[in-house]
């Protein structure tokens, strides 16, 4: 007894911050660290989430390079991956619209918000309808213009952007937030100053003010390059993946190949997870640096 | 992403509600994916005599969404087992058997006679020499078309492939889509493909190829898909089908837009709630194609077993001989609006589309289930989804085809 004691008397200093964060430590290996092993180790068997497992080694991942579907959705993945993107101008324009003092514009900015904070499903099913091919709004409008209805979520080539334009809707108001934020913090006297030296526009703009939401850009980058690699939620509701699988991307086929009505494949689905956390890993890897780097050297 | 691998058992604690906590009363209970609510109904029904004629026992029904459902079923049947789940037969329930998560009920068929009284199902039921459930309703598919529309477009109602495809120019130049369909999720391409095959090269040929002892590049069944590809490219099926679900679909032949539906008899009941009725709504059998072949139906058997992990199966095995008997059969078929597999049971004479699905099924050739529960599920979805793209792509048939065959390689 007198040596336990004696001994958290002398450690106590280098043992206090471990159990401290022992509960978080603990969260985070049961729920994050452990279930990528896992995965792994599931990416490796022949296996229906139910009868017994066998090990095939790298099979599962020798059928991916042969098989049609995951080239499908990795090229999906890449578009969703660019064409997300586009949240960030577009979002950062909204704000800038936004960031000005009008009789109520609280609300405003509220109504710009909205989108971002109703659920994802429902975007898809409005969506969905603007796109209905006999009565949506999109072709009732292109009618009037006496162009033919696009059926955008039945034709292949159109069906990937349709569901990206829908997520940008939502995208676009989380990053317009993060801006008007990063708007709040911009230095007034910054801005007076590039006025008196005659600064105005598209240069006041770029060299001014930028500059100063650069920590606003960063964060709206990560959480859309994020949002555009886990899409799942606005392709199962807006197509379910079809026409014939043109509209999966990897987390949706993985979905399907392990848990959907005819899955039962939790090997092959392991393997689609594996190839998609190597993706996000490289992402990953240069967000942890980066967050590294600017807090050894201030950046 | 990575936590999806996490089975959810949300969905089956959700539904979970407490019931009466009777000290001298035994606990039975059922899962459900009868959501829609003539058959809700229909087995509430159920309930309500079965536990007027057992006072002991104490039934609860969890009712699901019968899409969520087919997902659902793997977690609560392993992990927070009900003691009945409703299923379905032929291949669908092959990987519940295989994992042993169904219960063998060969004695409930012994002592309730069930093997001369469900003796149409029993094939369906039965795997590795066993019975793993009860089946407690089936139903017939072929074509729902509008008889005032057909009046209108001055077409008959076909009994040949030749008469079809003239009742189908003739509705097109009424202005009439001839078939609607909205095959988005993807299992309405297969009614089409599976009457299209049985009619082009019959009943065996059809299972065969369903059981994976044909190559997909085979030409009889380039034959069926050159029928197909007629269809296709005369513009029978409705437009953008891609983007619509089965239920959509319903809506262009309700408007009078469309003629004609290659559908289970479940779509009766949508139709005439959203207006239609016995005189302008009818039914005619797949009409024949090749000579010869004789007719055989896509009749699909809804199913209920015992799960294997079940806290009650002395009251469960009971359950399934009631919900077996002639009696119960009659009177929840006539809720449901199918037809009732005990043969002992009676159709509902009031209903034209049943009478008429029953008298077609009984002079069947043969009953198959449906491709999605005669083929394995990869094959299945693999099949369902190259039929869509052949909809929409005919001239991809080749690669489609090449597909399919490398699918089933890898399946069997």
């Amino acid at each position: 007894m007198s040596s336990l004691a004696a001994y958290w008397k002398a450690n106590q200093l280098r043992l206090t911050p471990w159990l401290f964060l022992a509960p978080g430590m603990f969260m985070f290996a049961v729920y994050v660290i452990i279930p990528i092993f896992q995965s792994f180790s599931i990416s490796l068997y022949d296996w229906d989430g139910l009868g017994a497992r066998t090990f095939i080694g790298f099979d599962n991942y020798v059928e991916l390079t042969d098989d049609e579907a995951f080239y499908t959705s990795l090229k999906n993945n890449v578009i969703w991956l660019l064409l997300y993107l586009l949240a960030i101008p577009a979002g950062l324009f909204v704000a800038l619209f936004l960031n000005q003092t009008v009789t109520g514009i609280r609300l405003y900015k509220s109504l710009f918000f909205f989108p971002f904070v109703i659920s994802q499903v429902v975007v898809g099913l409005v969506f969905a309808w603007f796109y209905d091919p006999s009565y949506g709004l999109m072709n009732v409008v292109l009618g009037l213009f006496g162009v033919e209805p696009i059926a955008v979520l039945a034709d292949e080539r159109f069906v990937t952007y349709g569901i990206i334009a829908a997520g940008l809707w939502p995208q676009t108001a989380y990053c317009m937030i993060l801006y008007l934020t990063g708007l709040n913090a911009v230095d007034p006297e910054q801005i007076e100053a590039g006025r008196l030296d005659n600064a105005k526009g598209w240069r006041m703009l770029w060299y001014v003010i930028l500059p100063q939401l650069k920590p606003a850009t960063f964060i709206a980058i990560v959480v859309t390059v994020i949002g555009a690699l886990r899409s799942f939620d606005l392709i199962s509701i807006m197509t379910d993946g079809g026409p014939y699988g043109t509209s999966r991307v990897l987390a949706f086929y993985m979905y399907e190949q392990a848990f959907s009505e005819y899955g039962f494949r939790m090997g092959y689905g392991a393997a689609i997870a594996v190839v998609l956390f190597l993706i996000m890993m490289i992402y990953i890897a240069y967000f942890l640096r980066r967050m590294w780097r600017e807090e050894t050297e201030g950046l | 992403m990575l936590d999806l691998l996490k089975p959810s058992m949300l969905l089956a604690a959700g539904t979970m509600l407490a019931t009466g906590a009777f000290a001298d009363t035994r606990e039975l209970v059922i899962n459900s994916n009868l959501s829609d609510p003539a058959p809700k109904q229909a087995l509430a029904d159920v309930v309500a005599d079965f536990e007027a004629a057992n006072p002991d026992v104490d039934v609860t029904v969890n009712t699901f969404d019968h899409e969520g459902y087919k997902t659902s079923i793997r977690n609560f049947l392993s992990a927070d087992a009900p003691d009945l789940a409703l299923w379905f037969a032929g291949n669908r329930m092959l990987p519940y058997v295989e994992a042993g998560l169904f219960e063998p009920v060969d004695d409930v068929w012994e002592e309730n006679g069930l093997n001369d009284s469900l003796k149409s199902a029993a094939s369906a039921m039965t795997i590795d020499g066993k019975k793993w459930g009860v089946p407690y309703t089936y139903y017939q598919w072929g074509v729902y078309y509008r008889k005032d529309l057909f009046e209108q477009a001055g077409a008959e109602v076909p009994t040949t492939w030749d008469e079809f495809l003239a009742a189908g120019e003739a509705l097109k130049a009424a202005g009439i889509t001839p078939i609607t369909i909205g095959t988005k999720y993807l299992w309405t391409a297969a009614g089409v493909f599976d009457y299209l095959n049985l009619r082009t090269n019959g009943y065996e040929f059809h299972m065969d190829l369903t059981a994976g002892k044909v190559e997909w590049t085979d030409d009889r069944v380039r034959a069926t898909m050159e029928n197909f590809k007629q269809l296709v490219e005369a513009g029978f099926f409705l437009e953008n089908h891609a983007a619509y679900s089965w239920q959509e679909a319903l809506a262009p032949m309700v408007q009078g837009e469309a003629a004609m539906y290659v559908m289970g008899n479940f779509a009766v009941a949508p139709l005439k709630e959203a207006g239609l009725t016995d005189d302008n709504l009818g039914f005619f059998q797949f009409p024949a194609i090749t000579e010869g072949v004789p007719l055989a139906e896509d009749a699909p058997t809804d199913t209920i077993h015992i799960a294997a992990n079940a806290k009650n199966k002395d009251d469960a095995k009971a359950f399934l001989a009631f919900i077996a008997s002639a009696d119960q059969q009659t009177k929840m078929n006539a809720t449901l609006g199918q037809l009732p597999v005990n043969s002992g049971a009676s159709v509902n004479e009031e209903d034209p589309f049943l009478v008429a699905g029953f008298e077609m099924l009984s002079n069947a050739h043969g009953l198959a289930q449906f491709f999605d529960r005669d083929a394995p599920a990869e094959m299945a979805k693999a099949g369902m989804e190259g039929f869509q793209e052949f909809m929409v792509k005919p001239e991809r048939l080749d690669a489609i085809l090449e597909r399919l065959e490398k699918v089933r390689q890898k399946v069997y």
